[in-house]
């Protein structure tokens, strides 16, 4: 175990990545402007010099084939990282992700340990087209595997999971959170977190928030608002994977506070939330005291203007009131 | 011993430096392509067959010459669409195996998942396709690229169409592959139709290669009824990827003589149409061509034929009786780890 540094989100994640491609030469990365000018939001900074261009590679703009490309060295056996500038243009690349990546291992035994990971999320006034949460339009895809780090340490831990695993992961880093939350992280090579395991993230007896990703950070806010003005103890929990999920963490918070709240930033519609609840109604209906209520944003595009942005995403005042609402079951 | 029978064929004015015992297998794969269709679509008539049938009559040389041309003791590598069974066989895809794919056996490459040619292997050096046209195109370029990473001299070889070029998959991968000068072989087959739709309604150029100079690659075009031709063209461009100098797009004129599968009776075809490509069967060609050059005895195409009927004979009764893949097999491979998901409560009748 090397030196213990505070990192940034975005610091831990960039050296999860470097760390990775040092510990294997099998690793390069793919990606708009990630080579010369390092990242639009420098996540690969100095990685050109470090790792020279035939591992630091810049692309056209095309998702499609930067994602097909990673996929095609992948089956030959390296592990490529692929950028998309923003995660708004994953969608360019949807069918070769569902189509040819997610299904090369089921239908041809091809293995396509690909990561494609990029900056999602909202609060930074992006607009419709930067600020998006794609999870939803991924769950649905057996064969994926999605990872949504809240944390530094799992910023790093999952990126270096992610590249170590040997099927498709998608990366999902959520840009308010790169220069905001740091943490005193060791510099060790093995620090990783497991893919599809949840972490507590603040325990409680009263009621549960399961959420990932941002919202971890609000939902704590709303769990300290509610200690200390109504006296609930909120447990948070932290899925950190999506797919596959942690049934047994959302289970085990069911059984110990019968009380579930889903907070996601994603829109409502189809979300995250809906999935979450039907595996408890299948898994643990019986334990349950209240209905299982949800907090996401609002069924719209994002829209811009720090007001209208502000109303449509989920508050921690919104937690902490429908939380209220909840408990009085 | 090699080069004394070269020098021979070069004498006897056989093309691209070919010998006649390369001559004599190019016809084999040919027939066994065609055979292998034609056993197929007795299958399918019978209902052996699970799905439609894909048929490549009229194309053989195509994708046999195309194929031919790569160098599979180097490591060349090609991803096939539906209509090149040739190419596969010449990569070393045995017809057992087309037969499990299309009769949807549990011994399939496949394990029943896919169907038909939707198969690959990486030691034999193709890549299954999937049906969204286009997709394997950046594919193979990821595929060209890790030879490149890696310091090899091998070479990759995707096919399209008139309709697969229509795709923002097709652009995109052709982009990447020409920026980066990979040692990609792009053969676009135009066959006329896709589907229904004539190339007059799939594109507004009149030649595809013309594509080729909006990339800022290589372009060729040759009959794609000439096996020989297409060995040449091909190999051309194979000799260029290998040497670095990037991608070539090369356009054989064939015709697709079936209809888009066996469903599919071609109301829309003219009927002269048709028959002017039947007179210009690539088989038949081939065999005029190598019977009057004297290249070949008619004994020794008369043996490639008997070779093709009794080693399908043996593909056919094998394949015929293995059994259907097991229902519970479904549920294991979606990822790596964990090796199966739990059966669905409901189907073993207790809730998991």
């Amino acid at each position: 175990m090397g030196p213990v540094a505070e990192l940034t989100y975005l610091e831990a994640l960039r050296q999860g990545l470097r760390e990775e491609m040092q510990r294997d030469e099998r690793v390069f990365i793919l990606g708009e402007d990630v080579g010369r000018y390092g990242g639009a939001f420098k996540v690969t900074e100095g990685f050109l010099d470090e790792f020279g261009e035939a591992r630091v590679i810049d692309t056209p703009i095309s998702e499609a084939a930067i994602v097909g490309a990673a996929a095609g060295a992948a089956h030959l056996g390296l592990r490529p990282v692929a950028e998309m500038q923003f995660i708004d243009f994953i969608s360019c690349a949807y069918d070769m992700l569902t189509n040819y990546v997610a299904t090369a291992r089921y239908r041809a035994g091809l293995a396509c340990p690909i990561v494609v990971r990029g900056p999602c999320g909202g609060y930074v006034r992006g607009g419709p087209f930067h600020s998006q949460n794609p999870e939803a339009a991924f769950l649905h895809t057996p064969g994926l595997k999605i990872v949504c780090p809240a944390t530094a340490r799992d910023a790093k831990g999952l990126i270096k999971a992610a590249i170590r695993d040997d099927d498709p992961v998608l990366y999902f880093e959520h840009k308010y959170l790169y220069r905001r939350i740091k943490e005193i992280l060791p510099e060790d090579g093995d620090l990783l977190t497991p893919i599809g395991r949840a972490r507590v993230a603040r325990e409680g007896t009263d009621l549960s928030i399961i959420t990932y990703s941002a919202m971890v950070w609000k939902s704590l806010e709303a769990a300290e608002t509610l200690a200390r003005e109504d006296g609930l103890g909120v447990e948070v929990i932290d899925l950190r994977t999506l797919l596959p999920m942690d049934d047994d963490a959302i289970v085990a918070t069911v059984k110990k506070t019968s009380k579930v709240m889903i907070v996601h930033e994603d829109t409502r519609t189809g979300g995250v939330a809906g999935e979450i609840a039907a595996r408890i109604n299948e898994l643990a209906f019986e334990w349950l005291d209240g209905p299982i209520l949800r907090v996401t944003a609002a069924d719209t595009p994002l829209p811009y203007a720090p007001a209208l942005e502000d109303y449509v995403l989920p508050q921690t005042a919104d937690i902490v009131s429908v939380a209220r609402r909840l408990a009085k079951y | 011993m090699r080069a004394a029978a070269a020098r021979r064929d070069a004498v006897s004015g056989i093309p691209a430096g070919l010998t006649r015992e390369q001559l004599l297998e190019l016809y084999y794969f040919m027939r066994l392509t065609r055979s292998l269709e034609e056993r197929l679509t007795n299958l399918y008539r019978q209902g052996k067959v699970i799905g439609g049938l894909f048929r490549s009559l009229g194309q053989e040389a195509d994708s046999v010459g195309s194929a031919y041309a790569l160098d599979r003791a180097a490591g060349d590598f090609l991803s096939p669409l539906i209509r090149n069974l040739g190419s596969l066989l010449v990569m070393g895809a045995r017809p057992v195996d087309v037969l499990r794919q299309y009769m949807a056996k549990g011994t399939s490459p496949t394990r029943g998942r896919e169907l038909n040619v939707h198969f690959g292997d990486l030691e034999r050096g193709f890549l299954g396709q999937i049906s969204h046209l286009g997709d394997m195109v950046p594919v193979m370029a990821g595929i060209t690229l890790t030879f490149r990473l890696r310091g090899q001299r091998r070479v990759g070889l995707v096919y399209v169409g008139d309709g697969a070029m229509s795709t923002g998959a097709f652009h995109e991968g052709m982009n990447l592959a020409a920026v980066r000068r990979l040692p990609l072989v792009v053969v676009a087959e135009n066959n006329g139709y896709a589907y229904s739709t004539t190339l007059e309604r799939q594109t507004a150029v009149r030649r595809l290669v013309d594509k080729a100079k909006a990339y800022g690659v290589e372009g060729e075009r040759a009959d794609g009824n000439d096996v020989l031709a297409v060995y040449e063209v091909t190999r051309r461009a194979v000799e260029r990827a290998r040497a670095g100098d990037g991608v070539t797009l090369i356009e054989l004129l064939t015709y697709r003589r079936k209809g888009h599968a066996e469903h599919d009776n071609q109301h829309y075809v003219p009927k002269d149409e048709l028959a002017r490509w039947e007179r210009d069967d690539p088989l038949d060609r081939y065999v005029r061509r190598l019977t009057d050059s004297g290249w070949a005895e008619p004994q020794a195409l008369e043996a490639a034929d008997a070779r093709v009927a009794s080693e399908l004979d043996g593909a056919v009764a094998l394949v015929e009786q293995e059994p259907a893949p097991d229902p519970l097999s479904a549920l294991d491979g979606v990822v790596a780890d964990p090796p199966a998901q739990p059966r669905p409560w409901y189907r073993d009748g207790s809730r998991g």
